[in-house]
């Protein structure tokens, strides 16, 4: 039983939520807020009544689609999953998952939480909630605005995720440096994934230099080969840090447009394990190994995991489709560069020439500061791009973008209203094709909206 | 007419889309019939120090930022003094235009030399200003994003490079933001800079072309995309700073 504070807590909490569903307003983070200003300790009160505990997925890219497979697996065996997957992975969304889910008195009906944590919060997050498992994909440059710099936040989430009891199980990226080096305590339960199939990635390191030094030691780490931007085969010269033995690894990969066929191996699979990730593109392979290595650390069998692995369907704005008179909206988050050259590679690689709607926001949910476009291969995608149409609150910096990156004149045109951005791109579209939309948190929420009210799709507002 | 194009650091020293300032020399002087060729320079020996006509110097995190410190305090800092001695221009940003200082005096602990390439120094401040940046100069206004929390003052051989309109700047005190000595340029805007203020790009070049050109005189651009981002980006930082 919760504490009675924690008790009123969840009613005032409940009792915004309900206030807002009859107001016609979908879920937000308003009842999370009202819950834990009442009961600072609210999130740890109501965790620790699940019964198989708390996982935090944390990380740049993947947290939405990684914690969503696990869900899936988790379901899958009969669990009770609890997700904040509506995007606001804050402190208030995992509050307003918990009371989504409790009864008026407080109990939980679930018994998995399964919380999306922003890498930045994650530090004063995990001291509270007492994960069973917390699991980092990636760390990539992302908001900097919000998170400063990326090795001082390694520094604080290894230092947090070091306080925390020794049986804590961490799954931790062995391809990415700076997520293996969060693994301090000589004693810590690990479980690493990776892709050890040579045929993955290039030779030439990517041109964004978010850590090719060493965590430990600062000399330049040396690559055989490179997925994307640092993650890899990697290792120190010195020798003092060294890349994982990875426990699940797909040890080969056959990407294709609509999902990718894996092989997985490492020390607790069998190399006869045959996986289909049914979204495409390297990097939800990754979000894949995430989620399986999870299910192991849960101690949930493979065979279980990877059935429900091959019924995954994506999430809102991650590669989701809309159908619209007889053209296909395909929608994509983008947010930051490692983010955005994925999707683009995952976009190019079936040689595709695609029509592009896309949106850059600058509001908190999407980074103030829209610098990062220049970091992102734009070069690459602009050859390649039929016409793009541009919106957003900050649309003409990503006009101004494509134009340096050689995209001519005649096949960019600039929208400011979304509903209009929209017209105009399936208007340029032949029937039967496809528009790629690329859009950042809120330019997204705010086209999803526009094709809500024509009838496209639901109005979001998951829980 | 060629263009020569030395990118400082770009390994340890490219931060919040910096590069983008890398684009927009290079494009603009593509654009006008100059090829552009970049090389890059960083720790360790370099390979023709005497070969850029414009430098380029961005921002990087605190671990990036001692390694070129310590890199620009020997033979590098002699060659990058040289080069701006003969007529190369440099464009700093954040990162870079702290260490092109005089020194950087840190919360605790002795001061340490910059490269003494430009006439200001910088000391450690405890809030980060982070948020929209509008500057106004008498040769055109200037757009970007800060995220510094160093505090940068200006000494009597530099000048500013306009003053603020929205946002901090150097230093949250005296309203000015940047400094010009010469032909180097070191400020706080990301953003990238120079795409969505094209005057003080087309300022670089020219002063980067004149290094071994003689009568350079820049074609007129077509800069209706650039202007429109600037004005978007102004509007947004008056709105929400
Ligand atoms: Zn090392």
């Amino acid at each position: 039983m919760p504490d009675a504070l924690a008790i009123v807590a969840n009613t005032a909490g409940k009792l915004t939520r309900e206030g807002l569903r009859v107001m016609g307003r979908g879920a937000t983070a308003l009842p999370g807020l009202v819950a834990l200003t009442l009961d600072p300790d609210f999130i740890s009160a109501l965790s620790r009544e699940l019964p198989h505990g708390v996982v935090c997925v944390s990380g740049t890219n993947g947290k939405t689609t990684t914690s969503r497979m696990l869900s899936d697996i988790a379901r899958a065996t009969g669990w009770a999953p609890i997700h904040n997957r509506s995007g606001s992975n804050l402190d208030r969304g995992v509050a307003a998952a918990l009371l989504a889910d409790a009864t008026w008195s407080g109990e939980p009906r679930g018994d998995l939480g399964l919380f999306e944590i922003d890498e930045a919060s994650l530090p004063g997050v995990v001291g509270r909630v007492r994960p069973r498992a917390v699991v980092v994909t990636n760390l990539f440059r992302d908001q900097m605005d919000r998170y400063f710099e990326l090795d001082a936040l390694a520094r604080r989430i290894g230092d947090a995720l070091a306080g925390l009891p020794a049986e804590t199980a961490l799954v931790l990226n062995a391809d990415d440096p700076l997520v293996a080096s969060l693994a301090i305590r000589k004693d810590a339960n690990v479980t690493y994934f990776g892709v050890d199939d040579d045929a993955v990635g290039g030779n030439v390191p990517q041109a964004i230099s978010d850590a090719t030094r060493c965590p430990r030691c600062r000399s330049p780490l040396r690559y055989e080969r490179v997925v994307l931007a640092h993650v890899g085969v990697w290792s120190c010269p010195t020798g003092d840090f060294t890349r994982p033995a990875r426990d699940v690894s797909a040890t080969k990969v056959v990407l294709g447009p609509r999902g990718s066929e894996v092989v997985i191996g490492g020390v607790l699979a069998s190399m006869y394990d045959e996986i289909r990730v049914p979204v495409p593109g390297l990097y939800n392979v990754y979000n894949a190994l995430a989620a399986l290595a999870t299910a192991r650390a849960l101690a949930i069998g493979l065979p279980e995991s990877i059935r429900a692995l091959a019924n995954f369907t994506p999430a809102f704005g991650r590669l989701e489709t809309v159908e619209v008179n007889g053209k296909t909206l395909r929608l994509v988050l983008v947010k930051n560069p490692a983010g955005f050259n994925a999707a683009i590679a995952a976009l190019l690689e079936t040689g595709r020439h695609p029509r592009l709607l896309a949106a850059l926001n600058d509001r908190d949910a999407d980074g103030r500061d829209v610098s990062w476009i220049w970091d992102a291969d734009f070069e690459t995608l602009a050859p390649a791009v039929e016409h793009a149409v541009i919106t957003g609150l900050r649309g003409r910096d990503l006009a101004l973008r494509f134009k340096y990156a050689g995209l001519p004149a005649e096949k960019l045109a600039v929208v400011d209203d979304p509903a209009a951005a929209i017209e105009k791109a399936l208007g340029l579209a032949p029937a039967g094709s496809e528009v790629v939309v690329l859009a950042t948190y809120t330019a997204m929420l705010a086209l999803r909206e526009a094709l809500a009210r024509t009838g496209a799709v639901a109005p979001f507002w998951e829980d | 007419m060629d263009l020569r194009i030395g990118h400082l650091y770009p390994d340890l020293m490219s931060i919040y889309g910096d590069k983008g300032n890398v684009i927009a020399l290079s494009q603009r002087a593509r654009w006008r019939g100059i090829a552009a060729e970049v090389r890059p320079y960083s720790v360790g020996e370099w390979r023709e120090p005497e070969w850029p006509d414009v430098w380029f110097f961005g921002g990087g995190q605190d671990q990036g930022q001692d390694l070129v410190g310590a890199d620009l305090a020997g033979r590098n800092g002699e060659s990058l003094r040289k080069s701006v001695a003969s007529g190369a221009a440099i464009f700093s940003v954040c990162g870079g235009y702290q260490l092109l200082g005089t020194e950087y005096v840190p919360e605790v602990g002795a001061a340490i030399p910059g490269a003494g390439i430009l006439d200001v120094t910088t000391r450690a401040g405890r809030k980060r200003f982070v948020g929209n940046l509008v500057v106004d100069s008498a040769d055109g206004p200037l757009v970007g994003f800060e995220n510094h929390s160093g505090r940068t003052y200006l000494g009597p051989k530099a000048v500013p490079l306009g003053s603020v309109v929205v946002g901090n700047g150097n230093n949250g005190e005296d309203k000015t933001e940047g400094a010009i000595q010469g032909k180097v340029i070191g400020c706080y805007l990301h953003g990238s800079c120079l795409p969505k203020n094209p005057w003080l790009a087309d300022r670089l070049l020219q002063w980067a072309l004149e290094r071994r050109h003689t009568d350079v005189k820049l074609a007129k651009l077509d800069d209706e995309a650039e202007l429109a981002a600037r004005t978007q980006a102004t509007e947004v930082a008056q709105a929400r700073p």
